[in-house]
């Protein structure tokens, strides 16, 4: 039985590209047509890949066929950004993907969460048989043992994800805490959506137009505050979100010790999100203070980054461990037993449908 | 023979530190049990060793220096033991090993077990105070480490550069309710030890008294800062590192005193 796969990805075709052969999700046509012995298709938005067994040669250009859109000139125009993994490549590549290696984003997670789903439905249609039964289970081992023994999804990668991680750094339990909203932009509210999904209940928001205040409070389920009383806040806050137009900064150390003196065994965590800046980064030197401006969350998320692509070479060995026995298991004739056992009806796979 | 107990227990404290180290540097650090099960076992061979040393001296093993080190070191892995894993301070273990095994390290190295030429008499009261007092240091031991851990953290977040260890350290709002309790419990603890000093029944020499009030009134003047908010957490957490220096240096004129005495 050869085992390979076909597919295109972020690395290879734009988004276009793999939009025009996103659109078959059914494992039939490979079956049927390309005369697959075992199918399974993984979609994501970064990727659309065939994984499946034959007992023989099916060409990429009968795989690309049976996933487009609708079959016309530019369908054979994308058969370069197509690539192909055969055997132990390809065991390699699919551990690669369910561990985040291959992603946009290194070390994300969501993409386990689909590769299970992927097969569960290739389970349910009948398209995955003992051969990607194994295979993927496998990789979902893989990837779960990458996850744990290394540190490749430590770390926020985006601005939201940042505020909200250093957040808790920084106070633990968010439930309590108190957040000031100041300018009701979109940033804002994504950020203070972000820090609602991590238990926050009080949210009060401020901006210049108090018909905006209470628009964005009333989206947030929190409320809203006349923008000349927002300085009084500044003492009673535990998270302060700034994204006003103004052009000069509103806080300033001097204007703000006094408040700070009040509230001197309180941290206060700053997100200050507008260019030009609202807060005088020499608030950031005063105690108990932790100013973040848009370029430092960049800064945060960047390093997070860089952390993950440090882990990628102990990850990579996880995975050629993984795929070395997986090759012995298929070498030491598992193939008749394989063929035998019966795999797992759905509902009970012994790994959560879903991660993501 | 006891010294040997001693010299494997250094080595399990040892090995926690450098397999952290190892671990830290090539960013694969993570909880985990090992530091947990180290301790552990350093702990049980130091108790062993402190059962042995008491039959042998017929009393509480706090008669010279070199006890009183290894009680001490006794004491903060015992803390450790109790509160690291309810508090989940993982980490505190990687910052806890190094210091007991300094502690123990100085002790063997240094020739400070002078042994007396006559045997002490016993005298529960004053066994008491000594060992409830030398419990209550592991516990300023350990606020100590909390402090160093807390400083280590804020400064990652005022920089916003955070390294792989920042994610293995807990919140700081953790910390500092880790460092408050530590600071209460040590100060009882203390205040206990302090008080059945005044009923050992015999005259203790004027420097001894004057050391350990001094590190009372220490404690209590960062417990009552704290309390009434004239403190900001990270002067509490500097203060808990400054203060233990200032009574482990206490400690020994303590000792020294009762030795001369």
């Amino acid at each position: 039985m050869n085992l390979f796969c076909v597919g295109l990805s972020h690395h290879t075709a734009n988004v276009e590209t793999r939009e025009r052969f996103s659109g078959n999700r059914e494992t039939d046509c490979l079956m049927r047509h390309c005369g697959c012995a075992e199918a399974l298709i993984l979609t994501t938005c970064n990727r659309v890949e065939v994984y499946a067994a034959t007992e023989r040669h099916v060409g990429t250009d009968e795989i690309a066929r049976c996933l487009a859109r609708k079959i016309d000139n530019e369908v054979f125009a994308d058969a370069p950004a197509f690539y192909r993994h055969e055997d132990n490549a390809c065991v390699q590549h699919l551990f690669r993907v369910a561990s985040g290696l291959d992603s946009m984003v290194v070390g994300e997670t969501e993409v386990l969460g689909q590769a299970k789903k992927a097969y569960d439905a290739a389970r349910t249609s009948g398209g995955a048989g003992p051969y990607l039964h194994r295979l993927f289970q496998r990789a979902f081992r893989a990837a779960k043992q990458v996850r744990s023994r290394t540190d490749i999804t430590r770390g926020a990668v985006s601005v939201g994800s940042v505020a909200v991680d250093l957040a808790a750094k920084i106070f633990g339990d968010l439930t309590t805490c108190k957040v000031l909203i100041l300018g009701a932009g979109e940033t804002s509210e994504r950020t203070a959506r972000a820090l609602i999904s991590r238990g926050v209940t009080d949210v009060r928001v401020s901006n210049r137009s108090l018909e905006r205040a209470r628009e964005l409070a009333g989206l947030v389920g929190g409320s809203a505050i006349p923008f000349e009383y927002w300085p009084q806040q500044c003492g009673e806050v535990d998270i302060l979100i700034t994204s006003t137009s103004a052009e000069v900064p509103l806080l300033t150390a001097e204007n703000f010790a006094t408040t700070l003196r009040q509230r001197i065994d309180r941290p206060l965590f700053i997100i200050d999100i507008a260019v030009p800046r609202n807060v005088d980064p020499n608030v950031n030197g005063l105690s108990g203070v932790y100013l973040y401006d848009i370029d430092s969350l960049q800064s945060v998320a960047e390093q997070a980054l860089a952390l993950r692509r440090e882990q990628v070479a102990a990850a990579e060995e996880i995975i050629a461990t993984h795929v070395e026995s997986f090759q012995q298991t298929i070498a030491r004739g598992l193939t008749w037993r394989m063929q035998n056992a019966s795999h797992p009806p759905l509902g009970e796979s012994p790994l959560p449908v879903s991660e993501s | 023979m006891d010294r040997i107990l001693l010299i494997i227990s250094s080595g399990c404290y040892l090995l926690a530190f450098v397999r952290t180290l190892i671990l830290l540097r090539a960013k694969k650090f993570h909880g985990g049990r090992f530091n947990f099960f180290a301790i552990a076992a350093g702990f049980v061979l130091q108790t062993a060793f402190l059962s042995i040393r008491g039959h042998a001296v017929g009393r509480c093993p706090l008669t010279n220096l070199f006890e009183v080190f290894v009680f001490l070191a006794w004491s903060v892995a015992l803390i450790y033991l109790l509160v690291g894993p309810a508090y989940r301070l993982s980490l505190m273990g990687a910052f806890t090993a190094p210091l007991v095994f300094l502690l123990q390290a100085f002790a063997l190295i240094m020739p400070i077990d002078i042994h007396h030429s006559t045997k002490l008499p016993a005298n529960s009261w004053l066994e008491f105070h000594a060992s409830m007092s030398m419990v209550a240091y592991g516990a300023f031991a350990l606020a100590c480490i909390a402090g160093a851990m807390y400083l280590f953290q804020e400064r990652q977040l005022k920089t916003h550069q955070l390294g792989s260890i920042f994610y293995q350290l807990p919140p700081l709002s953790d910390l500092f309710a880790a460092i408050t309790r530590l600071l209460w419990w040590g100060f009882a603890l203390y205040t206990v030890g302090l008080v059945s000093g005044f009923f050992v029944g015999q005259p203790l020499p004027r420097l001894q008294i004057i050391c350990a009030i001094a590190v009372w009134i220490l404690y209590g003047a960062i417990l009552q800062g704290r309390h009434l908010r004239w403190l900001a957490p990270k002067r509490v957490a500097a203060l808990c590192i400054a203060g233990f220096a200032a009574a482990l240096t206490l400690l020994w004129g303590i000792t020294f005193s009762a030795q001369i005495h």
